[in-house]
């Protein structure tokens, strides 16, 4: 197989935007929408989402399974699929609108400006082409290089990623490695041409924790030395915990928390994101310790509820709530932002959960269970 | 380090389920064999969680449904309730079975798609014509009102039109539904999200509360395990490192792979700086060929040549803490100091 190599009239790899602004955050998006059109209606995956992302930056993005983290990504990174799908607002990368460009304006950008680290290396890896093939792939294909240079840099990006006799390994197939060295050598390709900006959705879900470790290990070290910017899209707080600089927490199709990192968890403001690492069992604790939990499930993103989305859930919920959606505002300081009406720690949610204490909430219920420990676990 | 040996067991007469020097393997095509689960003895008594955790392909699996005889054990006693269940063949072993119960890691995909909710949990009351038919329908519609199904919207429905935490309380219904004396719960929580995780380890703990039921609770992530067991046991390859009270276990692991495990946890905390924290390189050996002597050794910081030449055995390290390493850790180590590298033939 050979590629046809790409124009080199077009952007050039290593460039930026003619037309880039020099103070442009990397990434800006803003209002991105994504609606999958289905027979039921459409789904709203993304629902308004705004945020920016400087170079050298680490930003997770967090939530639970269809709340539109993944689709986010996708949608920035133009890989959606081509039918029935509904996207509008802004992506811009450097300053440059890249929100409407099509797979063949976004194709010179692949690889080289964003690249994507996808969760399951088996399904992802191309079962039959050998790793050299597929390493050197993008390397034939944005540059102008010749196929024995492309070997010599697959072989020293495995060496970088960690892989043990390289040259060996480049004429091997995917099924012949380990989760964790498949996962090694999709982080190869995503970094071989150099990309500013790398997404890694759920990159390390399908691993044991001890390989899990050195994955997020690897994937840190090769984002402080590439000073690439970084998107780690997760289920697991304790993924993101020490690993990233700020956390947007995603819950319906909406960016409902935005801090950084320590603040998010010492002062979490947004109901949603307070249950959420209230139901994560802790090491610390006693065996049998009662969990947290959020009652329900998240939403239907066909006919989301009116308001807050959250609201249906929530231990703070108010009548506010159920009529009028929060928007996302930062607080006084700017950098701390949350969708909430009555935000957690702010003396109108404190009344809000007290008076909700008095009627009786489930929700309340749900979160009171975890501060008294169950006697009736232990036999 | 995975080591074998039955000096954690306690009398026979007081466990409901004891396996003793368990041994599962696999024929290959090559002649080669897979060592899936060696010599491994452990006990449970009644009430109580059994924790098993172990990387994947550490035979935690394998374990569990050599329990229920599938497969059968290549050799080993499985003791349940005084019975030895490998000496059990045709009816007598069906006639065992339904005083253990499975639930596995996949609730979609572990529910027949092609039944109803109804059929489904109701399916093992059939076939023991546990009571009669309207018995019957009664017994399933408060078997999921127990673990929070509503039951007028549910019965006519199919598996698909259910979320996963759903599927899996089915799933759990599906179990409790003859009663059982010991439930293995096979990853039942690791394709949830947290938020429903949450739910199914409650329900798990009401249940077992209100049915007196014993459990062998296998999973991977740690602290889930924490929170289930009143026992955790830590494997290896196929074997056992570490035996204890999860709260010793955790607290003051005396086994470098169950410390490693928990360096490895990613804590939901902004300070750890997780990249500092000793963690284990490499991967799992291949079962295969596992290595010589003591099994972790290839993997191990505080590895010597002892461990390649003699196997180590389980030994009371502390009163109810029992560990498998010719080095084990200090004692009163703190659980995620690093197992120094220069410990290694003290």
């Amino acid at each position: 197989m050979r590629f046809r190599r790409r124009n080199r009239q077009a952007l050039d790899s290593a460039d930026r935007f003619p037309s880039a602004p020099p103070d442009a955050p990397l990434l800006e998006v803003g209002d991105l929408r994504t609606y999958f059109e289905t027979d039921r209606g459409s789904v709203r995956a993304v629902d308004g989402v705004t945020l920016s992302l400087d170079r050298g930056r680490t930003l997770g993005i967090v939530g639970e399974s269809g709340c539109g983290k993944t689709v986010l990504s996708r949608s920035i990174m133009g890989l959606l699929p081509k039918h029935n799908v509904i996207r509008s607002g802004s992506v811009k990368l450097e300053g440059q609108e890249i929100g409407n460009w099509g797979p063949d304006q976004m194709r010179p950008l692949w690889g080289t400006q964003m690249a994507m680290v996808f969760q399951d290396p088996m399904t992802s890896l191309n079962p039959v082409m050998s790793i050299g093939h597929q390493i050197t792939e993008p390397l034939l294909y944005h540059f102008d290089i010749s196929s024995g240079y492309a070997r010599e840099l697959a072989v020293a990006l495995l060496q970088s990623v960690g892989i043990p006799e390289p040259d060996r390994r480049l004429k091997q197939y995917p099924h012949e490695l380990s989760g964790g060295m498949r996962q090694r050598v999709m982080i190869a390709i995503a970094i071989a041409c150099g990309p500013k900006l790398l997404f890694a959705d759920e990159p390390t879900t399908a691993l044991d924790v001890t390989v899990q470790a050195q994955i997020l290990d690897l994937l840190q070290t090769q984002q402080r030395d590439r000073y690439m910017a970084m998107m780690l899209v997760t289920h697991d707080l304790g993924v993101v915990a020490g690993r990233t600089d700020d956390i947007a927490v995603m819950y319906a199709g909406r960016v409902v928390e935005r801090a950084p990192t320590k603040v998010l968890f010492s002062k979490p403001r947004m109901p949603y994101t307070e249950a959420l690492m209230a139901s994560i069992p802790k090491l610390g604790d006693k065996s049998h310790t009662r969990l947290a939990t959020i009652p329900g499930r998240p939403p239907n993103l066909i006919n989301p509820p009116k308001g807050c989305k959250f609201s249906p859930r929530c231990a703070y919920v108010q009548d506010k709530c159920r009529v009028e959606e929060p928007p996302l505002i930062p607080d006084a300081d700017g950098k701390h932002e949350f969708a909430c009406w009555f935000p957690v720690g702010t003396p109108e949610g404190r009344a809000a959960f007290e008076s909700n204490k008095q009627a009786g909430l489930t929700a309340v219920e749900a979160r009171l269970g975890a501060e008294t420990v169950s006697a009736d676990g232990v036999s | 380090m995975a080591g074998s040996g039955t000096a954690h067991l306690r009398p026979r007469d007081e466990s409901l389920l004891r396996l003793e020097n368990l041994v599962v393997e696999f024929p290959t095509r090559g002649g080669g064999r897979v060592h899936a689960v060696t010599d491994v003895s452990l006990d449970i008594k009644r009430g109580e969680t059994l924790g098993l955790v172990g990387e994947s392909g550490c035979g935690k699996t394998t374990a569990g449904r050599a329990v229920m005889q599938l497969p059968r054990p290549t050799s080993g006693h499985v003791l349940f309730d005084g019975t030895d269940l490998t000496t059990l063949r045709g009816s007598s072993l069906r006639r065992a079975r339904p005083q253990l119960q499975m639930i596995f890691q996949d609730p979609i995909s572990s529910l027949n798609p092609r039944r109803k909710v109804k059929d489904i949990v109701s399916e093992g009351l059939d076939i023991w014509k546990a009571a009669d038919k309207t018995n019957r329908a009664g017994k399933v519609r408060s078997l999921l009102d127990e673990v929070g199904i509503d039951a007028d919207a549910a019965l006519d429905r199919h598996p698909h039109e259910f979320s996963g935490g759903q599927c899996q309380r089915i799933s759990i219904a599906r179990a409790i539904a003859m009663e059982p004396k010991l439930i293995i719960c096979d990853e039942p929580v690791s394709a949830l999200d947290v938020s429903v995780q949450a739910q199914i380890i409650n329900l798990l703990d009401q249940l077992k509360a209100r049915y007196g039921l014993t459990m062998i609770f296998i999973a991977h992530d740690l602290a889930v395990v924490k929170n289930v067991s009143d026992i955790v046991a830590v494997m290896y390859l196929g074997k056992l490192c570490e035996i204890g009270s999860p709260d010793e276990l955790f607290r003051s692991p005396t086994h470098p792979y169950t410390a490693a495990l928990l360096s490895a946890i990613p804590v939901p905390d902004p300070e750890t700086k997780p990249e500092e924290l000793p963690g284990v390189g490499g991967e799992v050996p291949s079962p295969l060929n596992p290595p010589s002597g003591c099994r972790f050794r290839t993997r191990c910081p505080r590895a010597a040549e002892r461990c390649a030449q003699e196997e180590p055995k389980i030994r009371e390290i502390k009163p109810r803490h029992y560990v498998a390493c010719h080095f084990p850790l200090e004692v009163d180590e703190a659980p995620v100091t690093t197992p120094s590298s220069d410990g290694a033939g003290t």
